[in-house]
């Protein structure tokens, strides 16, 4: 059952086969079994998970029900949950009982699901190894001395070790695909807007977009569905018309046309990554792909821009915990400038201060034109070199991450080499397009992702190409060793 | 661009940010190596090019000025580390 689709799974509740609370029951007992290894799960939702159960079960009695009623899943802990504690996995945040739900909690709730608990996360989703929560690492179900990535490591590990079906993830640099990619599973970012960011903890505000976590293309065609839309709470989100992404998932592919960056293609690529997504991208030209080699010649440069713009708006962002409102204080301050400094300093760990240090220093007097309005400039040039390719080519594909996962404490204490980690997401977050790993095989038995990069408004090209990708593949079926039934 | 550890007490001072005496010298460091790499942008030219500020080009929308949300002192209180009689307590301000 574990390795069930939310078509498979929505089928056996509304033939009654199986109940919604039979279901989270089964999933709940996974992650009893499983998660002590994996540290996945920091908060369980269980006495009002089965009572939410009990109510996707009358509602398909009732035939009031649709494809998503009565699905579990689990939600990255940087969305608000009411009623549930929401950390950021962050010590900040550690007693922080949210008043009200994200608007991406709400709508997957009136879609249906049922919320089985909170997953571990890079502190306030900075990170790509998930070594900077405050609950500790969590591991990769796949090799359990390697990272899961990050900063939704915590969901990429529980899906990939199917601890639930789907979860929720968000992505300001990468940290919904290089993830997906570590652990193996189906990763996607909208595009800028098309998911609320309200009641989505915010870490750098213009790149931060929600997303899902799941085991294939179809699945995340029907989970993003029911979380996209304009939300008038969030003055980013896009007041325009959604696809139905499920629609369009057999369209044949024949015809359309790959655009390989050579930028990511370089000398520099390792050399068993290049051979797994050349294979992968050798399965989509046989279904009828054109392939064409493009420039993006301004890439080089996303990592530095995008470590001036996410450190000024985290710095700015993150002003908000102060210890007075909500969140950590410390004990016996003795005045106020106290109260924030030993709050702040005590509640964050270090990642999150190096950041906030780096953002007060780009925007602090006399630094803004060199590094801020430097840092936009940059971004404008690399949306540029995006939009050019796409007048030539429908999609993007490379690989989602230079690596494979690596091992627990490698990068740790080296932020720099961390950051590029991230070198083929970013460049999409600062143009702001939508993204998406997919499994393509494995070197040294880890997973390798494929990155497929849509033009604005494209989820549903992506989705059709990833979900014929996985109609000739069976690498999004892998299960890790041990994490069978 | 060095950062050198005045420049991280002085940072951290602006961010309300208390670091431990010990850890300022690494921070120096490290916030030099994270500088290191962002001064790469200086290699491209930029004369002339807008500044990009939202991806779409979207202007902020605006909204009637009306008070749409009902008042939930108490349930957002109830995160706070300290109130009384509906208002947050710091320290005295004033002596």
């Amino acid at each position: 059952m574990y390795n069930k689709s939310i078509k498979q799974l929505s089928d056996s509740l509304h033939k009654k086969e199986l109940s919604s609370v039979e279901l989270c029951q089964y999933f709940f007992e996974r992650i009893k079994r499983y998660d002590s290894d994996l540290n996945s799960v920091i908060t369980l939702n269980e006495t009002n998970a089965l009572v939410v159960a009990e109510q996707a079960d009358l509602q398909i009695q009732r035939g009031e029900s649709n494809t998503l009623t009565g699905i579990p899943l689990l939600h990255k802990d940087i969305f608000c949950t009411k009623g549930l504690r929401t950390s950021c996995g962050s010590k900040m945040l550690d007693n922080f009982i949210s008043p009200y739900d994200a608007t991406a909690v709400k709508k997957l709730a009136e879609a249906g699901v049922v919320i089985l608990g909170k997953t571990n996360m890079d502190e306030f989703a900075m990170g790509s190894s998930n070594e900077t929560s405050f609950y500790g690492g969590v591991k990769n179900p796949w090799d359990l001395n390697t990272v899961p990535g990050g900063s939704s490591g915590g969901s990429a590990s529980a899906v990939a070790a199917r601890l639930a079906p789907i979860a929720t993830g968000t992505d300001t640099g990468g940290s919904i695909r290089q993830p997906a990619a570590f652990c193996g599973i189906t990763g996607i970012k909208p595009t800028y807007g098309r998911v609320s960011r309200y009641g989505m903890i915010a870490f750098a505000s213009s790149l931060d977009q929600g997303g899902a976590m799941t085991k294939s293309a179809e699945d995340a065609a029907t989970m993003l569905q029911a979380m996209v839309g304009f939300d008038p709470n969030d003055s980013t989100s896009l007041d325009k018309p959604v696809e139905d992404y499920s629609a369009s998932l057999d369209d044949s592919i024949k015809g359309l046309t790959v655009g390989l960056p050579k930028e990511f293609f370089s000398d520099d690529l390792d050399e068993s990554i290049r051979e797994k997504v050349e294979e992968a991208i050798d399965v989509i030209k046989r279904a009828g792909a054109n392939i064409k080699e493009i420039s993006l010649p301004n890439i080089n440069l996303s990592v530095p821009a995008y470590y001036v713009v996410a450190p000024a708006e985290c710095s700015a962002n993150l002003s908000r915990f102060d210890g007075v409102r909500f969140g950590y204080r410390c004990e016996n301050p003795v005045d106020l400038e106290d109260l924030y400094k030993r709050s702040r300093g005590e509640g964050f760990g270090n990642e999150v201060k190096r950041r906030i240090m780096i953002g007060a220093y780009v925007l602090s007097a006399g630094y803004y034109d060199a590094y801020y309005k430097k840092a936009q400039q940059v971004r404008q040039l690399i949306q540029e070199d995006f939009t050019r390719a796409f007048k030539d080519v429908d999609i993007i594909a490379s690989a989602t991450a230079p690596s494979v996962a690596f091992s627990a404490g490698e990068k740790a204490d080296d932020p720099v080499s961390m950051y590029l980690s991230d070198i083929f997401t970013i460049g999409v977050n600062l143009a702001g397009l939508p993204g998406m790993s997919v499994p393509c095989g494995f070197v040294d038995e880890k997973p390798v992702g494929l990155q497929l990069i849509g033009n604005y408004f494209a989820e549903s090209k992506l989705l059709n190409v990833a979900h014929q990708y996985q109609q000739l593949t069976d690498w999004h079926e892998a299960v890790p060793a041990g994490f069978g039934e | 661009m060095s950062i050198q550890s005045e420049d991280v007490l002085k940072i951290a001072h602006l961010a309300r940010l208390g670091v431990v005496e010990g850890e300022v010298s690494s921070y120096a460091s490290e916030l030099s190596n994270i500088m290191g790499l962002i001064e790469q942008m200086q290699e491209v030219e930029t004369t002339g090019i807008e500044p990009m500020a939202h991806p779409l080009d979207q202007a902020q929308r605006l909204r009637p000025d009306e008070a749409t949300e009902v008042n939930q002192r108490q349930s957002l209180q109830a995160n706070a580390p300290d109130v009384e009689d509906g208002l947050f307590l710091v320290p005295r301000v004033l002596d």
